[in-house]
Order: structure tokens, then C-alpha cells, then sequence
């Protein structure tokens, strides 16, 4: 009974009735997830922008004050988060290296047809997932200065000086036996990494090489770096994010001591927010380490489009 | 033969002796964890080591027990990891399939929020969300950990990555025989994504059991705390209690090793996979 331009009018109505139900489904699907990620992570990374220029001591009875770039002046002069600044990024910058050379070199071992392979690879990595809390209280006891077996060692290999390890007055020491553990904890992961990049290396590549003479070692040099060059990348970025947001290790070995020697841009950011009350500038300190992983993620995204054009 | 797998037998051993050495460096504080659990206080530290006490120290795992109340952390630690768990694999799967099957407005948009902040440190933010989910009341609740653990990014990010992957016609002719999209989701798709589903959930469970910042923040009373918190807790007061500490320590691994022992396979596919496109 209706004409053309009625069924056409009708089935356009529907079509449009389609695709806002569509639509509608797809957010729903969306929406329990976005709602979580909206409130408890977008809405304070904004926060956290703000608060960083507000001073506020975190009590709604006390009044908000406004009071510009004065939390960024007072960083400047502020010698505790100099330190706080120094050490991460020295932390970073040894311990980044070492864990990717040490992974590296795990991958390539076990990467090769040797007996118990999956075994070895399974060991490795089980530091990465044990209990931060349980593995420090141990490494905690083996490096004790006064009666750990690891001092025990060196003093049955003649050395005179024992390094009191944690809490030694060397400000190198404390922090080289926080990297160790850091080395220790994480290589297995970072292996897992690598293996995944070995294996994505074509063959024939090392055939072709071992035709034109190639040794061990120019192999490496010439198909497994340049091989991995996306992998080794990527395992940069991850890491020293990971080493620029260190916390735990620090609290459980060395407790940021001695006399505060050993703090870090996390600890300073939780002394300032949840032992001073000072929220506004813990967010300064906490948009320093902002920058700095917006660097490595620009840094990373450079990079990557580099590597796909 | 492949010219890679003709391997000179010194360069072999070599291998070998690098390969157990490093071994031996992964696994020893955890022998000597377990040692030191079977020892009475005074001899942990004995010199030269004894690996097996004479007397094993059995009491050491019935005396933590009694010391602080472990079974109240094991329980919160219990309901916290398996409530986060199953928010993440429900939330972060159904967003994901949104975001991978389904065409509407604003899909890249959103997507690119998610990716934006999957390299943010939580503790760039922790500050105002501490002041913000305290100001909701919920500062020493459980509930603030599941708000703070359950709605996460990386989720998103992995079942949408396995979700790509599977043919966009499986989805079509599952519509055009009648599924709704919820349907497909629960039928097809989630059957599909078993492997990433493990993966998400050795994940999640892996971070929740060992947080210990988040709940350091929060959780305060006694009652409340979790499994790593009690632990630490324990370190403190009894921190020359060597042998007990080491039993506690080996009771807060095991679960971690046996869900790690049984699933290690998706653990490992999960970060290659993850990790190569992050």
C-alpha cells in the first residue's frame, strides 16, 4: 500500500535505526573497560598535570592555592631531588646495558640445540615473576656484610676489605649491589625478548655467511646485531622505562640509604606526597619522570618509524 | 646438515660451563632460601654452609603461621587477585573485541587513548589517584586494589592483538546465521582466544599477588593487607628471625611457582607476541 518512496524513506529511517544500534552495541561492549580506564587512570593522569601547579596538602578542609611554575622553580634548587634525579638516571644508565648484554648473551645460549634447553629457559626466568618482597629478603641475607656467605667467599679468596655491600659508606657499592640484583631479577625476561627476535632471523642468512667463510663472531657482528636491531630497540625502551619507575628494590636493599644517599625520583615523589603532604609538588617531581619516559616513548616512536621506512 | 649446526665441540663445552654457571647464579638464592627455611637462627649463617640441615627445621613453616596473621594476607591476597583476574579477562575482552571487529565512531579515537597511556608509569599518576579514591572513601578498602588493578590498558591492548588476527568472515557468516554480536563474543570469539586468555591471566595474576606499592598506599590496618605486605611486615619485626623469615618467603613463592609451572608456555608466547609489537 505504500509507494516506492515510502519503502525507500522507511528502509532509510532503518538503516540509520541500524547503524545507531550498531553503534550503541559497540559502546557497550567498550564501556565497561573505558569507565574503569576513564575514572581510576585518564582522569588522574590529568589531575596529576594540574596538581603539579597547585600547592595542597591533600585535606579538602584546606584551602587550594594556585601558585604557577613555583613547585618546578623550588626542584631547581632542591639538593635531596637532585639526588633523587642523579641516581635514577645513573641506575638506568649502567643497569640498562649489562641487563640487555647479559640477556642477549643468555638468548644466543640458549638459542642453540643443547641438552635441556627448555628447562634452562624455564629456571631463567623465574626470578622475573618471584616476589620482589621474598627475593630481596634473601639476597638481603646472602650479601650481609658481617655474616653472608657471599662476603664469606671473598674473604676465603684473600680480599681484605670487605664491601659492606647495601649499606656501605661507597655510594658506588650501594648502588652496584642493587643493579646486580636488578640484572639478576630481569635478564630471564628480557631473554625471552631476544629468543623471540633470534628465531625471527631467516636462516639461510647464517648459511649464506657460513658459505662466504664468516667466523663465529663475524656472524654475530654482521647477521645477529643488525638482525636484531628492532628487538634490541624495543628491549632498550622497555627497560629503562622500567629503570626510571624503580621503587621496590630500592626500599628492600638498600632502604635509600645510607642517609638518604640512595633515593630515587619514585621514592621522592611518595616522601612528598604521602609523608610531607606536599601533593603539589610531589606532582612536579612525578612530571619529571614524566618527561623523562615521554622522551624514551618519543625517542622509541622515531626510532620505529625509522626502522619501518 | 645446516652449516649454523655444525658446532665445534670446544666451543660446546664452553657453552655449556657459561650456561651452568648462569644457572647456578638464577637458582641458588632460592636453594638457599629453602635451605635457610629448615635451619633454626643460629645456623643460616654457619661457615662453611651446610646445604641440608642435620635437623630440619619443620616447625620454622608451622611457627609463621602463629607469628602474624598469614592466613588473613593469604585470603585477602586470595579474593583480590581472583576478583581483578576476572574483571581483566571479562572487561579487557570485550573491549577488545569491540575495537577489533566492530566499525563505529570514535574506534581509533579511543583505541588511541589506550595506547597512549599503556607506557605511562603508574607512578606518575599514583598521586592524584591516591587523593582521588580516598576522597571516594575507599583508602584501606580491598576495592580501591581492584579499581586500581582491574581495568588496565595492557588487556586491551593483548586480546585486540589476538582478536586481529582472527578472519573478519568468521564474525560475518557468524552474523549472517543469526548471532548477535554479543553472541559472536561468547561463542566464537572467546572459545578462540583460549592461549591469550591464559596469557592475560598469568599476567594479571602474576602483577596483582606481587604488587606491593599499591597496597602500600592503601591498605593499612592489619586485617587488610596483603600477602607481600604481611611478608614485609614480617621482615620488620623480625628481622633477625632468619630462618622464619626464608619460610615465610617460600610460602609466598609457591603459589606464584605453580601457577607459573602449569601456564609458562602462554607466559612466554605472551611476551613474545606482546612485547615484539609494543
Amino acid at each position: 500500500m505504500q509507494g516506492n518512496t515510502g519503502s525507500a524513506r522507511s528502509s532509510a529511517l532503518g538503516s540509520r535505526w541500524q547503524r545507531r544500534k550498531k553503534t550503541l552495541v559497540a559502546y557497550s561492549f567498550i564501556a565497561p573497560n573505558f569507565i574503569g580506564f576513564a575514572v581510576f587512570t585518564l582522569v588522574p593522569m590529568i589531575m596529576a598535570v594540574v596538581l603539579a601547579f597547585l600547592k595542597w596538602d591533600g585535606s579538602w578542609a584546606n584551602p587550594i592555592e594556585f601558585v604557577g611554575l613555583d613547585n618546578f622553580a623550588r626542584l631547581l634548587h632542591d639538593k635531596k631531588f637532585n639526588q633523587a634525579l642523579v641516581n635514577t638516571v645513573a641506575y638506568a644508565l649502567i643497569t640498562v646495558p649489562l641487563t640487555m648484554a647479559s640477556s642477549l648473551g643468555l638468548a644466543i645460549l640458549l638459542n642453540r640445540k643443547i641438552f635441556a634447553r627448555n628447562f634452562f629457559r624455564t629456571m631463567m626466568f623465574f626470578p622475573y615473576v618471584a616476589s620482589m618482597v621474598a627475593v630481596t629478603a634473601v639476597w638481603n641475607m646472602l650479601f650481609n656484610p658481617a655474616m653472608g656467605p657471599v662476603n664469606m667467599i671473598l674473604y676465603a679468596l684473600g680480599v681484605d676489605k670487605l664491601p659492606r655491600w647495601s649499606a656501605d659508606p661507597n655510594w658506588i657499592i650501594c648502588m652496584g649491589t642493587v643493579i646486580l640484583f636488578s640484572i639478576w631479577k630481569y635478564m630471564g625476561y628480557f631473554m625471552i625478548i631476544y629468543l623471540a627476535g633470534l628465531q625471527g632471523i631467516n636462516p639461510e642468512l647464517y648459511e649464506a655467511a657460513s658459505l662466504d667463510g664468516a667466523t663465529g663472531w663475524q656472524k654475530f657482528c654482521n647477521v645477529t646485531l643488525p638482525q636484531l636491531r628492532p628487538t634490541t630497540f624495543f628491549v632498550t625502551v622497555m627497560l629503562t622505562i622500567q629503570c626510571f619507575k624503580v621503587y621496590d628494590m630500592f626500599l628492600m636493599i638498600t632502604n635509600f640509604g645510607p642517609g638518604g644517599r640512595t633515593r630515587v625520583l619514585v621514592s621522592y615523589i611518595y616522601d612528598n606526597a604521602f609523608v610531607s603532604r606536599d601533593f603539589g609538588y610531589a606532582s612536579a617531581v612525578s612530571m619529571v619522570l614524566f618527561a623523562l619516559v615521554l622522551l624514551v616513548t618519543l625517542v622509541q616512536y622515531h626510532g620505529n618509524s625509522k626502522l619501518d621506512g | 646438515m645446516k652449516p649454523q649446526n655444525r658446532q665445534h665441540p670446544i666451543g660446546q663445552i664452553v657453552c655449556y660451563i657459561l650456561l651452568i654457571f648462569l644457572a647456578l647464579i638464577t637458582v641458588i638464592p632460592f636453594l638457599w632460601m629453602l635451605s635457610a627455611s629448615l635451619k633454626l637462627n643460629k645456623d643460616v649463617f654457619t661457615w662453611p654452609m651446610k646445604w641440608i640441615p642435620e635437623v630440619p627445621q619443620w616447625k620454622n613453616y608451622l611457627d609463621i603461621w602463629t607469628k602474624v596473621p598469614m592466613l588473613v594476607f593469604i585470603k585477602n591476597t586470595v579474593f583480590l587477585t581472583v576478583v581483578v583476574t576476572i574483571l581483566q579477562l571479562f572487561t579487557s575482552s570485550f573491549a577488545a573485541y569491540a575495537f577489533s571487529k566492530l566499525r563505529f565512531r570514535g574506534r581509533s579515537f579511543l583505541f588511541l587513548g589506550y595506547i597512549a597511556t599503556i607506557a605511562m608509569p603508574w607512578q606518575v599518576y599514583m598521586v592524584p589517584q591516591f587523593i582521588m579514591l580516598s576522597g571516594m572513601g575507599l583508602n584501606d578498602h580491598l576495592s580501591a586494589m581492584i579499581c586500581l588493578q582491574a581495568f588496565s590498558a595492557f588487556g586491551v591492548f593483548l586480546m585486540k592483538q589476538f582478536y586481529d588476527s582472527v578472519p573478519y568472515d568468521l564474525c560475518e557468516a557468524a552474523r549472517i546465521d543469526g548471532l548477535s554480536e554479543y553472541g559472536i563474543w561468547w561463542r566464537i570469539m572467546l572459545p578462540l582466544s583460549k592461549p591469550s586468555l591464559a596469557t592475560l591471566t598469568i599476567f594479571t595474576f602474576v602483577n596483582t599477588w606481587n604488587d606491593f606499592l599499591g597496597p602500600q598506599l592503601y591498605l593499612h590496618t592489619q586485617n587488610k593487607k596483603t600477602l607481600q605486605l604481611g611478608l614485609r611486615m614480617f621482615i620488620g619485626q623480625y628481622s633477625s628471625e632468619y630462618g622464619l623469615i626464608m619460610a615465610a618467603s617460600v610460602v609466598a613463592l609457591i603459589p606464584v611457582l605453580v601457577v607459573f609451572l602449569a601456564l609458562q608456555k602462554y607466559f612466554v608466547q605472551g611476551i613474545a607476541t606482546s612485547g615484539m609489537k609494543g
